[in-house]
Parts: C-alpha cells; sequence; structure tokens
C-alpha cells in the first residue's frame, strides 16, 4: 500500500552516519563511537596546537534559522579545530513563507557547494527536511528542531556524565522542568535510555510533562524530593519566560518554589551528584547561584565538551559521506 | 440515446442487487435492470463482461479550489479527477476565495462545474458570512441558489450563543447544517494527533478533546433546536460512541469519515513526511478500529475521500509548516477496498458508504441504480493491478502519499446521465 520506508535517512549503506539528526534509531555502538572520539579530541584541546585536517578544504554552512550564540560558536569552533572553512548565516524566517525561504535558501546554499550544514530551525523535523530535500551528499548536522531533536547537545551531555561518572551502569538520572517544549530532553532520553540507563526522571507538573513520556521509557515524577531521590545527575532546564502566558505554570517564583533547583533541594540527591544545564541558565528561576556556581555543578564542562563532541559528529558524518557511494556523479562534479 | 450495458455484475447495495445482468439506459435514465424494456430498440451497446457495474460514488468531501485558489485546483481538474476515480456526484466546501457566502459564488461554481461537463457538484454555504462566525449568511439565499447545506467548515464561531442562533434560524428553514466538530482553542496550532508519536517527535498536539468537546456541545444544541445535522470527518473513537448514543437517544443525525482516517495511524509521523500532515488528523490505532466499528454498526454511513489539492510548495517545508490536506479523489474506491482487508468490512458496506450513504446523508438523489434514476455509473475492473503515478495524475494537486502506489481495482469508465465522462486508457 505505501512506498516502503528507505533505511534510515542519516546512515549510509555501511551503516555509518552521513547526517546527524535525531539519536532515535542509533545503536549503542554509534553513540559509543561518537563519545570515544570525542575523548580523543578533548585531549587534543589542552595541546597548544587546536587543529586536525580531517575537514581540510571542506565548507561547513552554519544555518541558524533561530538565533543562538553558543551553540553556533561551539559548531564554529568545532569545524575551524578540524580545519574547514565556515560560513555563518543567521536566517529569520518569516511566518507566512517558511516554507519557500527555506527552500530557496537551500538552493543558494547548494550552488554554493557547501560540504555540511549546521541547521537549527524553530519547526519540528527542519533537519529531516532538509536532508531530504539537499543533494545527498551534503551532511546535514541537526543543532535543535523545534521541541523534537538536539542531538549533539545530549551528545555532550552524555560525554559529560561518562567523564565524571565512569559508565552509564546504575546510574539515576532526573531531568527537571519544562520537558513538553525541551528538544534538549527528548534527546536526552534517547540517548540515555540506548545507553542502558533505566532509571531516568522527568520532573515538572503535569502542564510541562505530559504522560506520553512514560512510554519512552521514562518515570514521570510531579514531586521534585520523589524525582531527585538519590540520582548521580541532575539535568535543570531552561524555563521560557512565555510559558506564563500559555497558562503553563503560575508565576516564575511559583516554579522556583516547587521546582527550583537549590542547595537544600539538591541535599535529596547523591552526595556525589552532578549537576548540569544545557544553558544558558536562568539564576534564581529553575537553579540558584550557589548551585549554579558550586561543586556540583558540571555546567561548563558541558561547552568544552560540547566542542569536542561536534568535532566528533562533524568528522563522523563526512567521512560516512565520502564512504556513501550513493552519488559518484555528484561527487565527480565537486 | 439509448444505451445497453451488457453482462456486467451489477452490484447496487440500495436495491441489494449482485448479479451478472444488463442495465438499460434511456433518456439520461436507467429504464430497466435485466430484461430490456419495451420498444427498446437501436441501443449503443457495451460489453462490460468481466466488470462490475456499480452506482456512481458520492463524495461528501471534494475541494474544487475554485475561485481564487486556482494554483492548487480548478473545477475542471478536480472534476476531471473525480470522474476519473469514479465519482459522479461531489459536494464542495464553502473556504473558496471568495467564500461560499453568496448566490453568485454558489452560482458560478455550478455554472462552471456544468461547462466543465463532469461530475454533479453540490457547493456547500457559508453558515456564516465569510466563514468568520460572527454574522449569519444569507441561507435561505444560498440553499434557493443551489447549496445542498451550510457548514461553517473548520472555521470557529465567535460564540456558543452564535452558533446557537445559526442553529435556530437554519432549523426554522429546515436546512441542514453540517459540522466540523473543534474546540479551535484545543486545535490552534497543532498539526498532530496529540500522543506518544507528536511528543516523540515534538510536533505540537491536537488532542482528541479539541474534537469531542465541540461534538458535545454541537450535539446539544442540535437537540435544543431541532436542526438537521451532519457530522463530517469524524477522527476520534469517542465521537463514535457520542453519535451512536445520540442516535440511540432520538437524534437523527449522520456522520461521515475520510477514508485517511480509517486506514493510516499517527504512526506515519515517524519520517515528518508533511503528505501526511490532515485536519483532522491521523490519530492512534484505537480510534482508528473504532471509526471502522462505526462504519460496520451504521454509525456512520459515508467515507468520503476528503480531497484537498494543493501545489507543490505547500508541502515542501517542514511538517507543521505545510498545509494540510490530500489529494485521493481518483483512487477513493480501491482505498476503501483496502478496508476490506484492514477492516474486515464486505465489499456491500463499504460501497454503500461511497454511494447511497452520503447520498441519503445530505438527501442527493444519486448513489443508487434504480429504474427511474439518472444513470449515473461506473464500469470496475476488481482485479485489475495498476499504479497510480503522479505524472499520470488527474488533479492538479501534488498532494499524495499515494503516489508510486499499487491498487487493485480501477475504474475503467465513467458514465453521468448515460453519458460516458471518462474511460481508461
Amino acid at each position: 500500500m505505501m512506498r516502503s520506508e528507505p533505511r534510515a535517512l542519516q546512515l549510509n549503506e555501511h551503516g555509518q552516519l552521513k547526517h546527524f539528526l535525531t539519536l532515535d534509531g542509533l545503536d549503542k555502538t554509534i553513540l559509543t563511537e561518537i563519545l570515544d572520539r570525542a575523548d580523543s579530541f578533548l585531549s587534543m584541546g589542552e595541546q597548544s596546537v587546536k587543529k586536525v585536517p580531517l575537514l581540510r578544504g571542506k565548507t561547513v554552512v552554519n544555518l541558524f534559522f533561530e538565533n543562538s550564540t553558543r551553540t553556533r560558536t561551539t559548531f564554529e569552533l568545532a569545524a575551524k579545530r578540524l580545519s574547514a572553512d565556515v560560513i555563518n548565516l543567521n536566517i529569520e524566517t518569516s511566518a507566512t513563507s517558511k516554507g519557500e525561504s527555506l527552500l530557496d535558501t537551500l538552493k543558494n546554499l547548494e550552488a554554493m557547494q557547501s560540504d555540511m550544514f549546521i541547521v537549527r530551525h524553530s519547526d519540528s523535523g527542519a533537519a529531516h527536511f532538509i536532508a531530504e530535500h539537499c543533494t545527498p551528499n551534503v551532511a546535514i548536522i541537526n543543532a535543535g528542531d523545534g521541541r523534537h531533536a538536539h542531538p549533539t547537545q545530549a551528545m555532550l551531555d552524555m560525554l559529560t556524565i561518562r567523564r565524571h561518572k565512569g559508565s552509564f551502569d546504575g546510574l539515576k538520572i532526573a531531568i527537571v522542568g519544562d520537558i513538553l517544549h525541551s528538544r534538549v530532553a527528548r534527546s536526552q532520553l534517547q540517548a540515555l535510555t540506548t545507553l542502558g540507563v533505566s532509571d531516568v526522571r522527568l520532573v515538572g507538573p503535569k502542564t510541562l510533562v505530559p504522560s506520553f513520556f512514560e512510554e519512552m521509557g521514562a518515570t514521570i515524577c510531579h514531586d521534585l524530593e520523589a524525582g531527585l531521590k538519590d540520582v548521580d545527575v541532575v539535568v535543570m532546564l531552561r524555563l521560557q519566560k512565555e510559558r506564563m502566558k500559555g497558562a503553563l505554570l503560575p508565576s516564575e517564583s511559583e516554579f522556583y518554589r516547587l521546582y527550583g533547583l537549590t542547595e537544600e533541594t539538591l541535599a535529596w540527591a547523591k552526595p556525589d551528584a552532578i549537576v548540569m544545564h544545557p544553558g544558558p541558565i536562568n539564576r534564581g528561576v529553575e537553579i540558584s547561584s550557589e548551585v549554579a556556581d558550586g561543586k556540583h555543578s558540571v555546567i561548563l564542562n558541558q561547552v568544552t565538551n560540547g566542542i569536542a563532541v561536534r568535532m566528533a559528529v562533524m568528522s563522523m558524518a563526512m567521512s560516512g559521506q565520502l564512504q556513501s557511494d550513493e552519488t559518484p556523479a555528484a561527487k565527480d562534479e565537486k | 440515446m439509448k444505451l445497453r450495458i451488457q453482462n456486467g455484475r451489477l452490484i447496487d447495495p440500495s436495491q441489494d442487487i449482485d448479479a451478472v445482468t444488463d442495465l438499460f439506459v434511456d433518456n439520461q435514465k436507467i429504464v430497466a435492470i435485466g430484461e430490456a424494456p419495451e420498444g427498446f430498440e437501436d441501443a449503443e451497446v457495451v460489453d462490460a463482461s468481466g466488470q462490475w457495474i456499480l452506482p456512481g460514488l458520492v463524495d461528501l468531501a471534494v475541494s474544487l479550489r475554485e475561485p481564487g485558489l486556482t494554483q492548487k485546483g480548478n473545477i475542471a481538474t478536480e472534476g476531471r479527477a473525480a470522474v476519473s476515480g469514479g465519482v459522479t456526484t461531489l459536494v464542495c466546501p464553502p473556504d473558496t476565495r471568495p467564500i461560499v457566502d453568496t448566490a453568485a459564488v454558489a452560482a458560478l461554481i455550478q455554472d462552471k462545474a456544468d461547462d466543465a461537463g463532469m461530475a454533479n457538484v453540490f457547493p456547500l454555504g457559508a453558515l456564516t458570512q465569510g466563514l468568520e462566525g460572527a454574522q449569519l449568511s444569507n441561507m435561505v439565499a444560498l440553499t434557493d441558489a443551489g447549496c445542498i447545506a451550510l457548514s461553517n467548515h473548520r472555521h470557529p464561531m465567535a460564540s456558543t450563543k452564535v452558533l446557537s442562533r445559526a442553529l435556530e434560524y437554519a432549523a426554522t428553514h429546515d436546512l441542514l447544517v453540517v459540522f466540523h466538530p473543534d474546540e479551535s482553542s484545543l486545535s490552534e496550532g497543532g498539526c498532530a494527533h496529540e500522543g506518544l508519536m507528536s511528543t516523540m517527535h515534538g510536533l505540537a498536539g491536537i488532542p482528541e478533546e479539541a474534537e469531542t468537546i465541540a461534538l458535545m456541545r454541537d450535539l446539544l444544541l442540535v437537540e435544543k433546536t431541532g436542526v438537521r445535522a451532519h457530522f463530517a470527518r469524524l477522527s476520534c473513537a469517542k465521537s463514535v460512541e457520542m453519535i451512536a448514543d445520540a442516535k440511540a437517544s432520538g437524534l437523527d443525525v449522520t456522520a461521515d469519515v475520510a477514508v485517511h482516517n480509517l486506514l493510516l495511524n499517527d504512526q506515519v509521523l515517524s519520517r515528518f513526511n508533511g503528505h501526511f500532515h490532515v485536519l483532522p488528523p491521523l490519530r492512534s490505532d484505537e480510534d482508528r478500529l473504532t471509526l471502522i466499528e462505526g462504519i460496520k454498526a451504521g454509525v456512520i454511513s459515508a467515507i468520503c475521500s476528503d480531497h484537498q489539492p494543493h501545489e507543490k510548495m505547500a508541502k515542501i517545508a517542514p511538517f507543521a509548516a505545510t498545509e494540510p490536506g490530500m489529494a485521493n479523489v481518483e483512487i477513493l474506491l480501491p482505498l476503501a477496498m483496502q478496508l476490506m482487508d484492514e477492516g474486515d468490512l464486505d465489499f456491500s458496506t463499504v460501497l454503500t458508504c461511497l454511494t447511497s450513504g452520503p447520498a441519503a446523508c445530505f438527501g442527493l438523489e444519486a448513489g443508487s441504480l434504480s429504474v427511474g434514476s439518472f444513470a449515473d455509473f461506473i464500469l470496475f475492473d476488481s482485479t485489475a493491478r495498476w499504479t497510480w503515478s503522479y505524472e499520470g495524475r488527474k488533479t492538479k494537486g501534488h498532494n499524495s502519499p499515494y503516489f508510486g502506489g499499487e491498487f487493485v481495482g480501477r475504474v475503467m469508465s465513467t458514465y453521468i446521465s448515460g453519458q460516458r465522462v471518462y474511460q481508461a486508457v
């Protein structure tokens, strides 16, 4: 009845990454390979010469339809450390003609013979859309699409967890806050499930933590104490101010009172628990300054790890593109 | 002109006929089945051996896109698409530009349809001016101009008070009102069924309550005002129960469903393919199966294509940014026949829901091969295997997930008032 589904869009015929769109469908081997490779890049970052020639001669375009200084900068730095040429494009989308402007933009960029697009867009599925509508030998890296996925953020979080905890075995992890609108939480949940973490708790009020997440392998807690009890890792999510307008929460202060991470509430977690946040943080809204700057916080390590993870993903996707036999003609043209 | 359709398997659930026989047509109408009437001579003979003779299909939801949206389709192209799918009578929604809220627009659509010489076209009139939900349309003038019923389509009413008054006014004049139950404050911004799939994929959900709350309100007002009511495009299991309960309590209402809501569920969202973006959304498999049960139980009496052609760009965008709708009128019958395997329906039930069922919902004289009816019928090859290709499509629309799909069963020719208007090549 329906046309058969092609194999996962982001893998080449050898099962290697050629795009990085989502963690859905990626197995433990690939996720571990990303982490191992990122680990090796991390040690490189400590040396005086920080560049490797893996993407030399390649053009990487940062295609940001949504503003994000931090993510864009770490991608740019990662690309430069891989010796790529980098172009940054910030494109505001007009609400009325999203489709047209997106497709037109892509056609223009294709004509410039770029090799990789780093894409951030406010629509869920935008990175999939671009991967399906671009010439097949341009690698697409998802830097966040709507509420759907932020796979490099999730992988840098996994790297941070592994470097601090050694492994994922038996870990208890709480993700706290606005799960509903969070692409980070969705990707983290997928990564943790694939890497074998069975105790992942999503913490927040029902308005921000829909029950469907339970079917994705998480435990839902509406009470912060139950959620944080004996956890090894606490992930706090940023609370957007718009949520109060949508009648999802009464106020920032009530949210902080019920779900804010303070030294008192953090005491429910294990004594050696680490605290993570994808940033930028709202001090006094979801997390207190004492905790954000305290000894449990690994928020700045996350940023450093982000560069290494992005280097790993970009180099893997580029190599997966080159080893794909799909479009030899298109490659010859280049 | 006289016509003798010979040796076909004639299936007409409205008369409980399923037999290999002949159909006789004279002066646009069916004059006999089986034996030729006296004095029936000089007829053109069509050999239908090995084919089925079926009543022309009645589709309650075909957007023709004209006037005003002709980049998506027009009366001629969509009319041709309809007859190639065996649809001889169709109802088109009021959401054209301008909207069907004046007699002039209603007349224009019918005139153009007559000129095109394709399917019989019955427009729906807008229930409120500009479909804005605030001021009543000239309902009587619209129905006098040929509108078969009135509907506010999927546009919200300004208030329940306006809705209540619109229904009272329609009831005064015994007019039929078509409801698309949707509480817009709950569905606003959503593009997919609220459930695991939409949650996983970060797509804004449309909860089932968007439909059921509106449906409950509408049913209460129908009961109070006594208006004739039809409920269009049900998508939720609970809606089927609510309609069944309403009927059981004596309320004379009818309901239809889009064929894709019977065949597909929200699992198809996994690749963000905008061709699956429809309103109401493809819901859970439980919803889908309950809708099929609703067909079996006679709670839902019509299956429609909900044909909504779009220009190519309308679907070339990330999922939420695509325009909703599929353009499947050409494959309505073979699609619906998939329900025989998928949903354990017999052919007679499927055909009833495509012919006399929808005709009865709107009081249309169509969907039957009874003697005296207009000779709207199709010849159908039930074993033909064929591929519906994008290149070979008749619709101007570019949007269907079924392009390239292989189907069993094909409309070979379509007759309206005894005239052949389509012949498969």
